[in-house]
């Protein structure tokens, strides 16, 4: 990869390591783990299942509010700061700033997930005292969990690049929301007719389909995941992540910088 | 060869919600900064010195014209590694350490990593900041921001220096420094091109200064001529508080500080003021000829600017 944009990468997850709300984060992370715990204990035989839901669901809901929190100032704050200035005038390229950006709050994702999930796998070993082979699913679950923070960081970046950061989060979570529920909207889209089926079914595709990463519930069921989905998911992040910062490198290219 | 080629640069900008309207920031600029000088672009607040800066860094864009920069289109990334820029009231990642920021920009601006430490030391140390390298940006004061700015344009040793208001917020003592850095970056070679409003500054640095108003170039020149070209009069300073009735009869305005008489003359007038302190004995200690301050000339310029505009209203 590029050395600036490593450097830039780097400097961002120093940034976010070093925000105190990162670490506020993580301790209701962690808090919400040691709740899964309670509830597992006064549940009779699915202990397991409630740690597994509710952990894992705490892992995506915390990593989605840090990668908007984060990623909505990440242009957006060093324009009105100006430390764009003294970036920008030097050999760095608008795309470089934009991708370097994009990795290392992907980056600071990606090692707090890292440290949410050992939460979650303590907890399950504090209710069922052993691992089991089918507690691997849960690696899937996670990978899924980083892929739609790909998702969400990418989107951030994007309207950043152009929006302020109050609206740059609403978008952001809004997509998020509207995400959650593409199958229906496509369900939706099914169902009607004329110029309503093509809008929804425009909307349908052109939101993030994070309903097709949602597979918390199946694998605390012990239900195996096909590699078809693994893989579909992975091309799906991977295209949309790079089609969304396309669209931020677009913006952000001729944007002046007042 | 020109280390700065303006080739008639402009910037306009659509103001306005609903109905967008065109404000000029800046009118076609067209001007040539020769390698090696210190080159100071004064204006009062608000004439275009940022926005032209901020063009030639490539943070906003051009409504026409274009720019050459070290023998090359300015928008070249290989030109930018050889380009420093201090912005106008600084502001930097406040997570960082003084240190790991130079270092972080050393890195950026592709300074080898084996030369990287030394630079960032030496640099810090140059700007007064060496003891105070592992303090966060976030616990410094508005001045120590100020050295910092300085030492991240200077960091990568560039050719060319653009320091947007360089004094801003620095003390007597830091603005001297200041002073003395860029001498030293003028004797090691360097072009410096710095924007700023405080004229005695300039006047004191500038080999050339272009002044600005209302995003138009008004004039251009050497410090020198520009200060010279209100002339006819001399100053003549003699030891002793007495003044001699010749002197008065020369209609001088004379003025009497401490153990110094100082009197403004025509200067017709130099060889009889000469006799007259001979006569009556006294000890002649200067006699130079007065030169408008810039600061007298660019007030003169910018009210000669203001009256054509408001006549053509």
């Amino acid at each position: 990869m590029n050395a600036r944009i490593v450097h830039i990468a780097s400097n961002t997850f120093r940034e976010a390591v070093r925000d105190r709300v990162l670490y506020n984060l993580i301790a209701f992370a962690v808090l919400l783990s040691g709740a899964a715990i309670l509830v597992g204990q006064i549940s009779i035989d699915i202990e397991k299942l409630v740690v597994i839901n509710l952990g894992l669901t705490a892992v995506s809901l915390f990593g989605i509010v840090i990668a908007i929190f984060i990623g909505i100032g990440l242009v957006s704050k060093e324009i009105e700061k100006r430390t764009l200035y003294t970036v920008l005038s030097r050999p760095v390229r608008r795309w470089e700033f934009i991708v370097g950006k994009f990795f290392g709050l992907a980056g600071t994702l990606v090692v707090n997930t890292f440290f949410m999930a050992i939460g979650v796998f303590a907890a399950l070993f504090y209710v069922s005292h052993k691992f089991v082979r089918a507690d691997a699913l849960i690696l899937v679950a996670l990978y899924f969990i980083i892929l739609e923070f790909f998702i969400i960081c990418s989107l951030a970046l994007l309207f950043s690049s152009f929006s302020s950061p109050l609206l740059s989060a609403v978008f952001a979570f809004s997509l998020f929301v509207i995400g959650s529920f593409a199958e229906d909207l496509r369900g939706f889209a099914g169902m009607a007719h004329g110029v309503t089926r093509w809008l929804a079914t425009g909307a349908a595709y052109l939101v993030p389909n994070f309903s097709a990463f949602n597979v918390i519930s199946s694998i605390a069921h012990e239900q195996p995941v096909a590699s078809q989905l693994i893989l579909n998911n992975t091309v799906y992040a991977l295209f949309y992540a790079a089609m969304a910062l396309s669209g931020a490198v677009l913006i952000f290219e001729n944007r002046n910088l007042k | 060869m020109a280390a700065i080629e303006i080739l008639g640069l402009e910037k306009t900008y659509s103001v306005g919600f609903w109905i967008k309207r065109p404000k000029r920031a800046l009118h076609p600029l067209h001007l040539k900064v020769e390698d090696g000088e210190i080159f100071g672009f004064l204006g009062p607040n608000g004439a275009g010195k940022t926005t032209t800066l901020k063009l030639l860094m490539g943070l906003v864009f051009p409504t026409a014209g274009s720019a050459r920069l070290l023998g090359k289109e300015w928008t070249d990334p290989e030109v930018k590694a050889q380009i420093g820029f201090l912005p106008e009231q600084p502001y930097f990642y406040d997570h960082l350490t003084a240190h790991e920021l130079l270092n972080y920009y050393a890195q950026l601006s592709g300074v080898p990593a084996k030369e990287r430490s030394r630079r960032v030391a030496a640099t810090l140390e140059r700007v007064g900041l060496r003891n105070v390298q592992g303090v966060q940006l976030r616990k410094f004061s508005k001045g120590m921001l100020q050295r910092v700015g300085i030492a991240q344009a200077i960091l990568h040793e560039p050719k060319l220096v653009f320091f947007d208001e360089p004094m801003s917020g620095l003390d007597p003592m830091g603005r001297r420094e200041v002073r003395d850095l860029i001498e030293q970056l003028k004797h090691e070679g360097k072009t410096v091109f710095f924007s700023t409003h405080i004229l005695s500054d300039a006047e004191a640095l500038c080999d050339r200064v272009a002044i600005i108003h209302q995003g138009e170039v008004r004039t251009i020149g050497a410090v020198a001529d520009l200060t010279s070209s209100v002339q006819g009069k001399i100053e003549v300073i003699w030891q002793g508080t007495r003044v001699p009735a010749s002197m008065k009869a020369l209609g001088s305005e004379c003025h009497v500080t401490g153990d110094t008489v100082r009197a403004i003359l025509d200067e017709s007038q130099q060889d009889a003021a000469i006799d007259a302190l001979r006569r009556e004995r006294l000890k002649l200690i200067a006699l130079t000829p007065v030169r408008t301050s810039l600061e007298s000339y660019f007030v003169e310029k910018l009210q000669r600017a203001e009256t054509s505009a408001a006549s053509t209203v």
